[in-house]
């Protein structure tokens, strides 16, 4: 499952300051249901779209200098509530690149590097003046953001630094399959498998299961 | 050495630590649902690789299933997941087993959740299984297919809390308003990248299916996984189901078990009390979980909240179409749902039921009854509550999600005032523009029979 690496981001930064945006708003469970739902569409789409199909123009993501916006700007604990990977498809299908917050969801923040996304938590001054300094742009210039330098810089020279797990840095920048890095031990998962079946037979068998 | 009761299960299942830093920690056990099942599956098959672990291995299929009786149930998701079942050797239990039901209720049903093992599972509310001392994980679909390709998940280690529920509960006040209370304390991301532990006197006296109701709600603060150290309750309730062990091994488990508790002088990175003792039953005014009051408090001028909760707050009361300073009691509901992996195992209908026997729901309320597996609706309809419910008004269906997620259709009409015993009041998730407030059963039950939000004490002192 080896993705495309992702080392920058450049681009319209797209400010949704709200906090707590559960994977409900993200991704409405009305398109969970249909396997094969146009997930752009479904991003966000109660905020986006009133409940007879109009769409709400000045919501930020139907804005035209954000409709190809790659990197969201979000406020705390966005993607809280269920794990479904869904929510990260959408934001992935919609374009987006790179999501910076504060403190986001475990669930949310591991999706997106499975999928080649960037989750960025910022500490809440750095937040709170990207986060104005992006309502200022309007998506008229560009925000960059280096993964491999932990650094997100305006065209003026404005720059904040972010801290990023190793392992998902790693995970992004190499576009690496992270089943491939787990079956580098796979002879340690035999053993742990051998040992048990002598200690503890029961746990490596399920007559729930198997029979 | 010491060590708490997370401690001791992580060691044992700890396999290898990746060169990246991230924990190699075995999944004893796998349960899959049927809203990840084809997308997981189809990488699989995309990337050519194999069910590492079939016979450790099931998938449920609950998220979409109908619901209404006599309805065929069937959906896009339901059938490929029976073809990727087929395909990859992989058991599911679908939706005409006779032990069918939601994943979270149906693994400790069948024995597949077992005190001291893990589990994965690839859904938020997998901590449900906490309740027993069975350490699970919920993730998104391309951890499930690492689980699947691999049997082991590969994660940071959480950081350690422990949550002390001091006193007793009164009459009518049952988990579900402990987990409310205490998510209203803490706020809704107090848990994150945590694993939890409830310990405690109300712990002890709550039953299993309670205490799951009460792990079933980690995440809504938050939390990463939970757990309660097994007691005989708990061994119990586990002995004789299919997947626990037998015999001799039934012996060398419970003296295993009898040492999954957490050591007098652990250290937790976090510890919190929550004394229960005057809790009332506890209702969501809002769209978070956190957005809680007593039925007898008013709901909190925004004014009065923490700065960085004011805006939500202001969002929630439009939304709920609910005024600062308002009470609950009272106010007109649509809809009650009782059902969903927080609140729809036996004790849960009994109680609802309780409060229901001899009334009838409000004109103008559509009530269900959604058990969480089929064995759970069988054992209730052995003892008649189907009838009560139906007596009374309710529709009494088949086991399943139904209107928790919404995942099956089962939602309401824009407007409409909800009453479920779920676990999230987000916006538009029982359906668009639906105002969901979650309550416990008792509470829901009540609610159904006025019409309006009532405190379910004050109903039961009135004469059937």
């Amino acid at each position: 499952m080896k993705r495309e690496p992702l080392i920058e981001v450049h681009g319209a930064a797209a400010p949704l300051l709200r906090d707590d945006v559960d994977t409900d708003q993200i991704i409405p469970s009305a398109y969970l249901k249909d396997m094969n739902a146009d997930m752009a569409q479904g991003l966000l789409a109660y905020m986006r779209r009133t409940s007879d199909g109009q769409v709400n123009h000045d919501f930020v993501l139907e804005r035209p200098a954000f409709k190809a916006a790659p990197i969201l700007i979000v406020g705390s604990n966005f993607g809280c509530g269920s794990s479904r990977e869904h929510a990260v498809w959408a934001i992935k299908a919609f374009g987006i690149r790179c999501v910076i917050g504060v403190a986001m969801a475990d669930f949310f923040r591991e999706n997106c590097v499975n999928n080649g996304v960037l989750p960025i938590s910022l500490e809440m001054p750095a937040w709170n003046e990207l986060s104005q300094w992006a309502v200022a742009a309007e998506g008229q210039q560009a925000l960059h953001v280096s993964l491999a330098l932990g650094v997100i810089k305006t065209n003026a020279g404005q720059q904040w630094h972010f801290e990023i797990a190793s392992h998902a840095r790693t995970l992004l920048m190499e576009g690496l399959d992270d089943i491939g890095l787990t079956l580098k031990h796979i002879s340690a998962i035999e053993a742990w498998e051998a040992r048990t079946a002598r200690q503890r037979p029961f746990l490596q068998s399920c007559p729930a299961i198997s029979t | 050495m010491t060590h708490t009761l997370f401690d001791k299960i992580w060691a044992l299942h700890h396999v290898d630590t990746r060169a990246d830093g991230k924990h190699l920690l075995y999944m004893d056990r796998h349960a899959v649902h049927e809203l990840h099942a084809p997308h997981a599956f189809g990488l699989l098959d995309e990337n050519e690789r194999t069910v590492r672990r079939t016979d450790l291995t099931m998938v449920v299929q609950d998220h979409t299933v109908p619901t209404r009786p006599g309805v065929i149930r069937i959906s896009p998701h339901i059938q490929a997941t029976l073809q990727a079942g087929l395909r990859h050797g992989v058991k599911v239990l679908d939706v005409n087993d006779p032990e069918h039901g939601i994943v979270h209720v149906v693994t400790p049903e069948l024995g597949i959740a077992l005190p001291g093992l893990t589990l994965a599972c690839p859904d938020s509310h997998a901590s449900t299984v906490g309740a027993i001392g069975c350490l699970a994980f919920g993730c998104g679909t391309t951890e499930l297919v690492h689980v699947l390709s691999t049997q082991v998940m590969a994660m940071e280690k959480p950081r350690q809390m422990r949550i002390w529920l001091d006193g007793s509960l009164s009459d009518w006040v049952n988990a579900k308003d402990v987990a409310l209370a205490l998510i209203r304390r803490m706020g809704v991301s107090a848990a994150r990248s945590t694993a939890v532990e409830y310990c405690g006197p109300v712990v002890e006296a709550m039953d299993i299916e309670s205490r799951m109701t009460l792990c079933n709600m980690t995440i809504e603060w938050g939390g990463r996984t939970c757990l309660i150290a097994p007691d005989e309750k708990t061994i119990a309730w586990c002995k004789g189901r299919r997947g626990a062990p037998q015999g001799q091994a039934w012996d060398e488990a419970l003296a295993w078990w009898r040492t999954l508790h957490t050591d007098a002088k652990a250290v937790f990175d976090e510890e919190h009390h929550l004394d229960c003792t005057d809790l009332s039953p506890q209702l969501t005014w809002g769209t978070d979980p956190a957005q809680v009051i007593g039925i007898n408090e008013a709901v909190p001028q925004p004014m009065a909240l923490d700065a960085s909760a004011q805006d939500r707050a202001t969002r929630a009361l439009a939304y709920m179409a609910v005024k600062a300073g308002q009470s609950l009691d009272g106010l007109t509901i649509d809809r009650v749902f009782i059902g969903s992996c927080s609140n729809a195992r036996l004790p849960d209908l009994r109680t609802a039921a309780r409060v229901v026997q001899g009334r009838q729901v409000a004109a103008g309320v559509q009530a269900l009854v959604v058990p969480g597996s089929s064995t759970i609706k069988r054992q209730a309809e052995a003892e008649g509550l189907d009838q009560i419910f139906l007596q009374a008004g309710f529709e009494w269906r088949e086991a399943g999600c139904s209107m928790c997620a919404g995942a099956n259709g089962d939602i309401g009409s824009p407007g409409q005032r909800c009453v479920a015993t779920s676990n999230r009041n987000f916006e538009n998730r029982q359906g668009r523009d639906v105002r969901t407030h979650l309550a416990s059963p008792a509470m829901a039950a009540a609610a159904a029979i006025a019409g309006h939000l009532t405190d379910v004490r004050r109903l039961m002192e009135t004469k059937a």
